[in-house]
């Protein structure tokens, strides 16, 4: 019977694949919904302006560098560590970048590796005190986030400075436009295409592994409805973004984003490295007795945080045409909200970096939305903070509750029902009461 | 029997946790101004009275009667007893490192003046305290400042000021040095000779035998004897025949050990405390293990088996000091887990949940996640391949698991301890050392992990078995080390080995053992 129970899953169970194994996909699924609802909300309350191709477009440009702030700050949360410092960081590689190009003309393809060394650079001195010292990331980054904030000023004497235009194609170039007048922009045509393909394709290997593995697929129509689904939901946004006003398309900012989801959600969830991250955010301690060097793994998570925030900082400076002095502000917090509304655990060990970017969306098509319906910026900020209040609140108390979230509590209660779970766990902690000491780290 | 000078009488105390009955129809009678000693082995349920007793485990959840005075008394918290007199001073000291002796002393009972603490009250009443107990130190010294022998004064005067009628002490020199624990024992008579009664749960028969009045038995949740120390003659050996004196019942699975070669060997192996230099916690030990032998360790708790154990593998435990570990005849060093792991050694901690598993991991990855790299082609890891190894041991270990993709939080203790072993195994060791591996485990699964551990042996792998259980030990080692205060005392070959010999060893120091 056990083989069935894990296979055996309804069609909204087997959606739920999409966004990776674990325990949080029932949580992410209901944040998904939670998107489309908010998307579909704001596009009756906005006539429609929310799904077009101007404000989609926008959308993208506009939210691309923190949704690339959480790819890296959900690896530092299921870690078990915070990073204060990306918005600072940001900013200082900004103006080092601006400067470089400015005083010593460099040229802007360089100007990007200079940024990302500097951002490396940052990364090794927090992810080394972090790791090696032993100072919670919470302080090192809070420290960061006052250095380097003085430091983007001190370089650019709280000015700003401004950026050649070959740097901004970065921050605000679109796909060129190729080949026969389509009246759409082709290359974004091109694009949605080989997603779509792609999706196909990995549904059938995933189809195939699962046969491989023994376990029987979830029934056929389920993962045509899926695959139908996602391609149409592809083909829509691919002619709203080759629609545009001419010289707009797809954003180079929006590529390199799904580039990095793309790279990122692979090694968290199929590296030796990335098992290594969930290891030490769930118990480091059994990491460590297992072999998993907890140091080295703190080190890289910091340091990889540091180098996306700092192209991050091109990103936007490239996109405002100049890095000033206010850049980066606050954005830190934009991003760790997007993780932990993308179902990541303050605790560490739970987290996905699609989560992480389904939860920034949620907040960009928010913030999108309100701007859009002319509510002003206070209104803005205390609505964002109630969602993600209520977002995680609701995921706290289900998991008090012993369920994941209301689509789990619908699937949950469909599997007891099927399959009758083995006996309840009735032997305590530690068999002998008298061992049913504190917990310690010691060992006796 | 009720009378005037019986102060306590805990009276058929029943106490089941789900699925075990830690304590079934125990019975003790306290004198006033005595001192009563609990003994029994680890886990015969010691500890568990004493829970119940001082209302760790409220009324309600124990049958039973407690008539404390001449009264049936229900306590519901640990509140309600120390209101009564009856305070216990647990192993793991209850004080707070940061504030002072006199803060300590009153904490959660200040003495106040118009709401604001009265210090000078306060102040003068802990003079008298740490007078009382013999401590000449400045009450305003900080906890953290004095040593552990001190600090177990203080607890007692913090029990003082709650005017304690009965002191409940477990293992209380268990930490402490030849003098400090001298000192207590004398602190302990001299309260006895105000009135105030003792109940004392220790290891060191040597010191039971020394301070003790009468002497109550448990064994397996029973009450085996109440003996009179002066009337009854008791000595060390007494107690022990009484603490061990069980029928080993047949429930290992059959086996004919094939045992080869010496292929790994420790030799004087000695580790610094973690945070106090001064304190070793292995001294000097030394051990060898053969191809396809379960070689046991015995020892009390805290005696450092654990601390042993960890240390050889890759020094997760304390300061590594000196020692040498050889393998197949060489020597080899292990400055890590990796290194130990790399070398085909593997260790399943004695805390499956703190120390063995994610809990937040799913089943199939947990058992992979010792040796990744064996799975993986470069960095990226294989799932078609890891799924396929995870069934094959769901399979061979019977682990009863919804599926491998299950979290390993959910399964009963006996699956997650397969769980650990099947990590193990699949790292392919020559080597496991096994720490308590039958803990908070039912009797069936114990009997499955029994087989699991004889096969690993048949398998020519060598293991160390450390457990507290010696019935356990004496069903499947070949041979026995016995472990006290950090050094090995004794080795013992099964065939001439029995509860009274190990218990012997692993309560004194004896003659230092080099390795048969």
């Amino acid at each position: 019977m056990s083989e069935d129970t894990s296979t055996r899953t309804s069609a909204l169970g087997d959606l739920k694949k999409i966004f990776g194994s674990g325990s949080s996909n029932l949580r992410q699924f209901g944040i998904l919904f939670s998107l489309i609802a908010i998307i579909l909300l704001f596009q009756y309350l906005t006539d429609g302006l929310t799904l077009s191709s101007g404000n989609l477009i926008n959308l993208v440009s506009q939210y691309s560098y923190i949704l690339i702030l959480a790819i890296g700050m959900v690896m530092v949360i299921i870690a078990g560590h915070i990073d204060l410092s990306v918005g600072s960081v940001a900013a200082f590689t900004g103006i080092v970048v601006a400067t470089a190009m400015r005083d010593w003309n460099m040229p802007w393809p360089l100007a990007i590796l200079l940024g990302l060394v500097v951002g490396m650079l940052i990364g090794a001195w927090q992810g080394a005190w972090v790791a090696y010292v032993g100072v919670p990331a919470f302080i090192v980054t809070l420290a960061g986030m006052l250095i380097f904030r003085g430091g983007n000023q001190v370089i650019g004497n709280a000015n700003t400075v401004p950026v050649p235009d070959g740097f901004t194609i970065i921050g605000s170039g679109y796909l060129p436009e190729v080949g026969p007048n389509t009246g759409y922009n082709n290359l974004t045509l091109l694009l949605g295409l080989v997603i779509v393909l792609a999706v196909i394709f990995s549904e059938w290997r995933a189809r195939r592994v699962q046969k491989i593995m023994g376990s029987t697929p979830a029934p056929l129509w389920v993962s045509i409805v899926k695959v139908v689904l996602l391609c149409s939901v592809i083909v829509y946004a691919s002619i709203l973004f080759a629609g545009g006003r001419v010289g707009t398309s797809f954003p180079v900012s929006g590529i390199i984003l799904g580039v990095l989801v793309l790279f990122y959600a692979f090694v968290t969830r199929n590296t030796i490295f990335g098992r290594h991250v969930y290891a030490v955010g769930g118990n480091k301690l059994a990491a460590e007795l297992s072999g998993v060097k907890s140091r080295r793994v703190n080190f890289l998570v910091m340091m990889n945080m540091s180098i996306l925030a700092s192209l991050a900082g091109m990103i936007f400076v490239a996109r405002s045409v100049a890095s000033g002095p206010q850049d980066g502000l606050s954005w830190e917090l934009d991003a760790i909200a997007a993780v932990f509304i993308g179902g990541a655990a303050v605790s560490g060990g739970i987290g996905t970096v699609i989560g992480s970017i389904i939860g920034g969306l949620v907040m960009a098509v928010l913030n999108n939305g309100l701007q859009l319906l002319g509510v002003g910026s206070d209104w803005v900020q205390i609505i964002k903070g109630m969602v993600l209040l209520v977002a995680v609140g609701v995921d706290v108390w289900n998991k008090s509750q012993g369920r994941p979230s209301i689509i789990g509590l619908l699937t949950r209660k469909k599997k007891t029902a099927e399959f009758p779970a083995e006996p309840p766990l009735v032997v305590p902690d530690s068999g002998t009461p008298e061992s049913a000491r504190p917990q310690s780290t010691l060992p006796n | 029997m009720s009378s005037d000078h019986v102060i306590l009488e805990m009276r058929s105390i029943t106490k089941e946790f789900p699925g075990v009955k830690a304590l079934s129809d125990v019975s003790i009678t306290v004198n006033r101004g005595e001192i009563h000693a609990i003994c029994g082995e680890n886990g015969a349920g010691k500890s568990t009275l004493m829970k119940v007793l001082s209302g760790v485990y409220p009324f309600g959840t124990y049958t039973g009667d407690i008539i404390y005075q001449g009264r049936n008394v229900h306590f519901k918290d640990i509140r309600s007893s120390e209101e009564a007199g009856i305070v216990i001073i647990h192993q793991e000291l209850a004080l707070i490192p940061e504030l002072s002796i006199t803060e300590n002393i009153f904490l959660g009972n200040e003495p106040t003046k118009w709401g604001a603490i009265d210090w000078i009250t306060a102040k003068k009443t802990a003079l008298e305290l740490l007078a009382r107990v013999g401590l000449r130190d400045d009450p305003d010294t900080l906890i953290k400042n004095i040593g552990v022998g001190k600090q177990q004064l203080v607890e007692i005067a913090k029990a003082l000021n709650k005017s304690v009628k009965v002191l409940i002490l477990d293992e209380p020199t268990a930490a402490l040095n030849e003098s400090d624990s001298m000192h207590l024992l004398d602190l302990i008579r001299g309260l006895k000779g105000k009135g105030i009664s003792s109940i004392m749960i220790s290891h060191k028969l040597n010191e039971i035998e020394q301070v003790a009045d009468s002497i109550t038995i448990i064994r397996d949740g029973k009450t085996i004897e109440t003996l009179n120390v002066v009337a009854d003659g008791v000595n060390e050996d007494r107690i022990i025949r009484g603490m061990v004196g069980r029928s080993l019942e047949s429930r290992f699975p059959d086996r004919t050990p094939h045992i080869g070669e010496v292929f790994f060997e420790v030799r004087d192996w000695t580790v610094q405390h973690p945070q106090v230099a001064e304190r070793m916690v292995v001294k000097g030990s030394s051990l060898t293990v053969r191809k396809g032998e379960i070689v046991g360790i015995a020892g009390l708790m805290g005696a450092g088996r654990t601390e042993l154990a960890m240390s050889i593998f890759g020094r997760s435990y304390g300061n590594f000091l000196s020692g040498h570990i050889y393998k197949d005849g060489k020597e080899i060093v292990l400055k890590s887990v990796a290194d130990a792991i790399d070398h085909g050694l593997a260790y399943v901690s004695e805390d499956r949940k703190a120390l063995g598993l994610n809990l937040l991991d799913d089943v199939k990855r947990s058992i992979v996640s010792a040796k990744l790299a064996k799975i993986s082609s470069g960095p990226v890891v294989n799932d078609s391949k890891e799924f396929g190894i995870a069934e094959e041991y769901r399979k061979s270990l019977r682990i009863k698991t919804p599926s491998v993709n299950a979290g390993v939080g959910k399964l009963s203790g006996g699956n997650q301890q397969k769980v650990v072993l099947a990590k193990w195994m699949f790292t392919d060791p020559d080597l496991l050392i096994l720490d308590e591996p039958t803990r908070g485990i039912d009797v069936g699964a114990k009997y499955e992990i029994y087989g699991i551990i004889q096969q690993l042996a048949e398998q020519g792998k060598g293991v160390i078995l450390i457990s507290s259980e010696l019935p356990e030990l004496l069903g499947l080692a070949d041979r026995i080390y016995t472990v006290f205060e950090g050094a090995i005392t004794d080795c013992i070959p099964a065939e001439s080995a029995d509860p009274e010999t190990l218990m012997k060893s692993m309560t004194s120091a004896r003659k230092k053992v080099q390795s048969i």
